[in-house]
This record gives structure tokens, C-alpha cells and sequence, in this order.
């Protein structure tokens, strides 16, 4: 599976960074993160009024994520994982807090902003696949580049390209209905990537899958990782999570660890989790 | 350095990328489109309130327009005559407000007579013609056919100039016929058809009471009005004894018309006129007319201000089926935009504005209602088209309401669409996304 043009070029896959430096550059609050740096988040919080009551979903999370990551993002439910995806994902902005998205400051947004950054900076993979049931593969993949302006003679190359890398080239005009779960998926993956997004986000991609389908969908996400795609991944299955380079676990709406495993290294998670298969 | 290399490559690789633009209106077309397309069914019942207002407003002024048309081609052109002035007892034409009281009164004026002829039509300017008639409907008999009742006129004067009626056969009346008073008759292609079908009818003659009377001339096809045909007519030389059937009463006759080269000098002839008749009926000056003089012109009047209520009944009343459509389209759209609150979410997290969301559903709800009222236009066309076949009633497609519909359609739809759309482009994209 080639996946080479799908992602951003990135001649050199950067370090990951030590936990100072995140550290550094969460700390000087109101400072325009540097390139390398793509999400940095300074003591997000969010508030939600439930019927009078105030409800803290987060209560302060610091984060930061650098160029070509992957990282999957834990927690039980109710731990604020949801909250903090909308927040990454640009679905939603902060109550109090910084969020530096690909050195754009998401949190003072307006809608129409947020949206435009949602088209550009951001591919979305959910767990119900979320294709539009009556469009074939093809015009699904094309719709982040329609709100995007791209000429219709270019959305159809590209999203017949992008179609083509998660090997559905057989299958565009399908509609989802014709489609398994694993080809939806895939079909997703390219709508996500045919902008060319800063960070795939992935919202329990595999929720909706068959365990054979899962680890087909995440040699997909290891390969674009593999090939410099930031991808983050919220999962609440730790099998999931342990493909990833980056764990990030959240608890009572703060980061309650944040576990950097050395890339290749299976033997991380305390025996348990099944080991990162090979790539390709 | 390096991450300036980046940054171009970056650059590099997003092509087609313009600042900030919306969705092109084609591809919302498209959509809207592709939408109507996949639910046919419910697309048909949404636009069928727009689509019978738009067929009504078509009909209905395609037949005040076949009207009009009526009214200045055919009634002017043919029945009455250009620049022409009538003097009659009452008026012809009755359009407008009659109550029991005019009629009344219309009844008890002094008819017009013989003795009138003079006095008016021998002071007029030289250019002006004129002619006098009585007319009815007589029954005519002949050998060759069953008698029928056709229209008699009984004429002095320059009748055939001033009705522009052309003989096609035969001739018109000499002078000296005109005034001995001649047993010679001029028909219409109706009744040459009636009563000679196989031969020619020039020198035989038809019975008039008994009396028989020479046919001169046949007139050239005159057409139908209103279901009417304009060719069933004969007409005889005054002085027969033809008009003491068509007025009973001795030396009563039916009108006087005067023809002015031009409406200029129409207007002095008709006042010379009125200032004649006045004298001759011994009026006062507070008194009233108690003739009436028509022009084409004055009944042309009369049915525009009548029409101008007609049109505007045309376009109002169907204009509540149009808001009973509009209030459809409202609802039908509402009911899309919480069926596709799902869609909506997918298509926000792709990173479609609010306004781009508005621009689909507008696009979808006026695309929806034009179709709908382009719909009505055919249909309309076809209703008007089966009213002309069926009635008598002439009818005639005015472009203007063909685009007045098509646009009031687009109209509709959008002043519908506004609050979905407004409703689905305010959606909150993670409670869009949540719905199942």
C-alpha cells in the first residue's frame, strides 16, 4: 500500500521531543508555538452548563504535540477525552485556555474560522464512518475539497487519487451501503487526507470493526505515521492505543500520565497489549 | 532553514487552494438537484401547491389576456371601425356598472330617427364619412335551403368604406340602389354557404318577409369572435323595405356613425354631434345627454379598467395557493433539515460555513419551487390551451406571466427556505454529528 503522496512530504521524520521541551513551550503562555510544534494546548478548560449545574469536562490540560506524531488519547468515559477531541478536532473552542493549532490560535476562533481550519488543518475519522449515505465513495472524498474551492475537474483527480491509496480504486462509485466496514473506513481515511491535513484525528476508528478490520485500518494509520502524517487517535481499547508512539491518558478531565514509548519497542505495556505488527 | 523548505513544500502541495471561497453556485445547484432527484416522491407533494397556483395565475390571465386581445383586434377592428364615433339611443356596449335605474332611463330617452340623419352628418368637415343602420335578426328564406335567422343590417351611406368590408364577389350598391331603395342584397360567406353551397349566388335572390331580394355581392370572410362568426349577415340598402322589420316603429333607426380621418378631428365631430342632438332633444343645459355617442376608443377604455381588476384577481387569487405552497415548502424543508441533521454535522466538520450550509438549502428550496412553478407554466399553458378548445373563449399566453411565474417561484422558495436554512447553517456540528 502506497501512501507516500497522500501525507504531507516530510523529507526527515523530526524527534519526538523530550518531556522538558513540551514542557517549555506549554509554559510560555500567549507565545506563537514554533513550526515543529502542532497542537499546543495551555490549560484548556471547558465548562458545560448542565441545568444550572456547572459541569468542568477539562480543568486544565496541557498538551503538546509535535510534527509527525502519533498519539492516541485514553481515559474512561467521562474522563473528557469527547471534549478534548472537539477541541482538537476545532468542532468546539475552549472556556478558558490557549489552543495552537499549526500556529493558528484555534480558541479565539469565530464559527466561519473554525470552520476553515477544520477544512485545512484537520481530518476527521469517526467510529460510525459519518460518509453521506447517498453520495457514491467518490463524491464523499471530495466534499472537504468542494467547502475548499477546488475546481471540480481537480476534486475529482484528487479524491480519485486519495481513493485509489487506500486501495478503493475498484470501488468509487459504490455508496457506503455497498461497502463493507473496513472499505467505509478506508473510504473515510481518504476524505480525511485529501486536503492534506496537519493532524488526522481519529475518533475510535475502530469502534465499528471486526478485530481483523481493525488491524487493517491500523496498519493503515501506522503506514501514513510511518510516512509523516501527525495522526491522533482518541480509543478507549488499550489494544488500540498501543499502536500508537504516544500515550495520553485522561482522568477527571485532567492528563493523568503521558507515556512516550521509544518507536519499535512492543515490549512497553506492562505484558500486556498485543505487539505493533510490522508496517506494510 | 529547513524549516523553510518545509513551508514551501507545504505550499507546493496544496493546489487549488483560493484564500476564502464559497462553494460555487453550480456545485449547490448540483446538489440541490441531486437532492430532488433521490426523493422524488416527497419533491412531487412539496411543489404541487406551487405548481397548481402558478397553472391558475397562467390560465386565468391567458384568458383576460385573450380577452384584451379580443376586445382590441376584433371588436374594435372588425364590429365597430377605426375613428369612429356612433350615435346611438343607448350604448352598445355595456361594460361596467349598469344598475335598474340606467336601464331604465335608457328606455324612456326619445330613439333616434330618419329625421336625425341630417341635421348631424350635414355640418361635419368634408373629410369625415358617415353611414346610417338599422339592424336585427331577420329570418331568410330560400329555395335552395331551410330558412335561417341571420343578422340584417339596413345601411345609407359609406358603410363599406367606413366597416373597411371588401366584396369578393359581385359588387357593392350603386348610389341610385342606395337611394331608391333597391330589393338588392349583399351577403356574408356564411350565408352563401347556407344557402348556395353549389352555386354561384350572384343575380339569384333570397326571401326577406316574402319579398325577394337580388344577392349583388358576396363580402369577404370577416372570422369569428367569442365562438361567434362575424360571416352570418346580409345587408340591404336602407331605403327597402327590409328596415321596417329590423324597427317597428316608423322612421326609428339603430345608429349613425361618423368616421374622422383622425382622433384629433373625432373628438370635435363628436362634440358637434352632442351639441346637435342636445338642440334637437331640446335639452337644458342642466339636463343630461340622452343619446349616447360611443367610440371604439371609449369601449376600448371601459374593458382596460376592467381588466386591470381582472389581472390583478388573476394574480391574487392564485398568489393564495402560492402562500399555502410557500408555507409547504417551509415545513417539507424543516423536515429535511432534521432528517439531515446528521449530514449537516459531516458536511460542518469538513469544514462547510454556516454559509455555505444556507446557500444549500436555499439553493434546494428555491430550485425545488421553480421547478414547481415552471411545472404550473405547462400546465397552465395546456389548461388554457383546453379552455380555448372547449369554450369560446379566446385565449392568449402573456410572456410576461410565463416569466412572472418562473420568477415568483424562485421567489418562493428562497423567502421558504430562509428559516431552515438559517435553522440548518445555526447547527451546532457535535450535536449535528451526535444524532443518529
Amino acid at each position: 500500500m502506497s501512501l507516500d503522496t497522500l501525507v504531507m512530504p516530510d523529507a526527515e521524520v523530526a524527534g519526538l521531543g523530550t518531556t522538558a521541551e513540551r514542557r517549555a513551550v506549554i509554559a510560555q503562555a500567549g507565545a506563537v508555538p514554533s513550526r515543529e510544534w502542532v497542537i499546543v494546548a495551555r490549560g484548556l478548560t471547558r465548562l458545560y452548563d448542565m441545568g444550572g449545574e456547572t459541569v468542568r469536562a477539562l480543568r486544565g490540560v496541557d498538551l503538546a504535540i509535535r510534527r509527525n506524531e502519533y498519539v492516541a488519547i485514553m481515559g474512561p468515559s467521562g474522563s473528557g477525552k469527547s471534549t478534548l477531541m472537539n477541541l482538537i478536532g476545532c468542532l468546539d473552542t475552549p472556556s478558558q485556555g490557549e489552543y495552537w493549532l499549526n500556529g493558528h490560535q484555534v480558541s479565539k476562533m469565530t464559527d466561519n474560522e473554525l470552520a476553515r481550519i477544520r477544512n485545512r488543518e484537520i481530518g476527521f475519522v469517526f467510529q460510525t464512518f459519518n460518509l453521506l449515505p447517498r453520495a457514491t465513495a467518490l463524491h464523499n472524498v471530495e466534499l472537504p475539497l468542494v467547502y475548499a474551492g477546488v475546481s471540480a475537474s481537480e476534486r475529482r483527480t484528487r479524491a480519485r487519487e486519495a481513493l485509489e491509496r487506500v486501495q478503493l480504486g475498484e470501488r468509487m462509485l459504490h455508496r457506503p451501503n455497498e461497502l463493507s466496514g473496513g472499505q467505509r473506513q478506508r473510504v473515510a481515511i481518504a476524505r480525511a487526507l485529501v486536503n492534506r491535513p496537519s493532524i488526522l484525528l481519529a475518533d475510535e476508528p475502530t469502534g465499528n470493526l471486526d478485530s481483523g478490520t481493525s488491524e487493517e485500518i491500523m496498519r493503515v494509520f501506522g503506514e501514513l505515521a510511518e510516512q509523516g502524517q501527525t495522526v491522533i487517535m482518541v480509543t478507549h481499547e488499550a489494544e488500540i492505543a498501543a499502536h500508537a508512539r504516544r500515550v495520553i491518558v485522561l482522568r477527571d478531565g485532567l492528563v493523568a500520565s503521558d507515556d512516550r514509548y521509544a518507536d519499535g519497542d512492543p515490549s512497553r505495556r506492562d505484558g500486556r497489549g498485543d505487539p505493533r505488527p510490522a508496517a506494510g | 532553514m529547513r524549516m523553510a523548505i518545509r513551508a514551501a513544500v507545504m505550499a507546493a502541495a496544496i493546489p487549488g487552494r483560493q484564500p476564502d471561497n464559497r462553494v460555487p453556485i453550480f456545485e449547490a445547484l448540483r446538489m440541490a438537484l441531486e437532492q430532488i432527484r433521490v426523493q422524488k416522491l416527497k419533491s412531487f407533494f412539496t411543489l404541487l401547491g406551487v405548481t397548481i397556483g402558478v397553472m391558475f395565475l397562467i390560465a386565468v390571465v391567458s384568458v383576460v389576456e385573450g380577452m384584451g386581445n379580443y376586445m382590441e383586434h376584433d371588436l374594435v377592428g372588425k364590429i365597430m371601425a377605426v375613428h369612429t364615433v356612433e350615435l346611438r339611443t343607448r350604448p352598445d356596449f355595456n361594460l361596467g356598472d349598469v344598475d335598474d335605474a340606467m336601464i331604465a332611463d335608457w328606455r324612456r330617452r326619445p330613439r333616434l330617427t330618419e329625421e336625425d340623419l341630417h341635421p348631424v352628418v350635414d355640418g361635419l368637415p368634408p373629410s369625415t364619412r358617415w353611414y346610417m343602420m338599422s339592424e336585427d335578426q331577420i329570418t331568410i328564406e330560400s329555395p335552395f335551403a331551410r330558412p335561417r335567422k341571420v343578422l340584417t343590417f339596413a345601411v345609407t351611406g359609406d358603410y363599406f368604406t367606413i366597416k373597411s368590408l371588401g366584396v369578393v364577389s359581385g359588387r357593392e350598391f350603386t348610389n341610385q340602389e342606395l337611394e331608391s331603395g333597391s330589393l338588392v342584397v349583399v351577403i356574408g360567406q356564411d350565408v352563401k354557404n347556407h344557402f348556395f353551397p353549389t352555386v354561384d349566388p350572384i343575380g339569384r335572390s333570397l326571401r326577406v318577409a316574402g319579398v325577394p331580394y337580388e344577392v349583388v355581392g358576396v363580402a369577404e370572410k370577416q372570422g369569428s369572435t367569442l365562438g361567434f362568426s362575424l360571416d352570418k349577415f346580409i345587408i340591404a340598402p336602407y331605403r327597402a323595405p327590409i328596415h321596417r322589420l329590423l324597427n317597428r316603429d316608423r322612421g326609428v333607426i339603430d345608429a349613425i356613425v361618423v368616421q374622422a380621418p383622425d382622433d384629433q378631428i373625432l373628438t370635435d365631430v363628436q362634440e358637434q354631434m352632442r351639441q346637435i342632438m342636445r338642440v334637437r332633444h331640446k335639452l337644458h343645459p342642466s339636463q343630461s345627454d340622452n343619446f349616447s355617442l360611443n367610440t371604439p376608443a371609449a369601449a376600448l377604455a371601459t374593458w382596460q379598467s376592467i381588466q386591470k381588476y381582472l389581472v390583478i384577481a388573476a394574480i391574487v387569487l392564485p398568489a393564495i395557493g402560492l402562500v399555502v405552497g410557500a408555507i409547504v415548502i417551509m415545513n417539507i424543508m424543516l423536515v429535511a433539515v432534521a432528517e439531515r441533521t446528521r449530514e449537516i454535522g459531516i458536511r460542518k466538520s469538513l469544514g462547510a460555513r454556516r454559509g455555505d450550509i444556507l446557500v444549500q438549502f436555499l439553493f434546494e428550496a428555491a430550485t425545488l419551487s421553480t421547478l414547481g412553478a415552471a411545472t404550473g407554466v405547462g400546465l397552465g399553458i395546456i389548461v388554457a390551451q383546453v379552455v380555448t378548445k372547449v369554450t369560446p373563449m379566446p385565449v392568449s399566453i402573456a410572456p410576461w406571466s410565463v416569466w412572472l411565474s418562473v420568477g415568483l417561484g424562485t421567489v418562493i422558495g428562497i423567502v421558504s427556505g430562509v428559516y431552515p436554512a438559517t435553522r440548518a447553517a445555526r447547527l451546532d456540528p457535535i450535536a449535528a454529528l451526535r444524532q443518529e
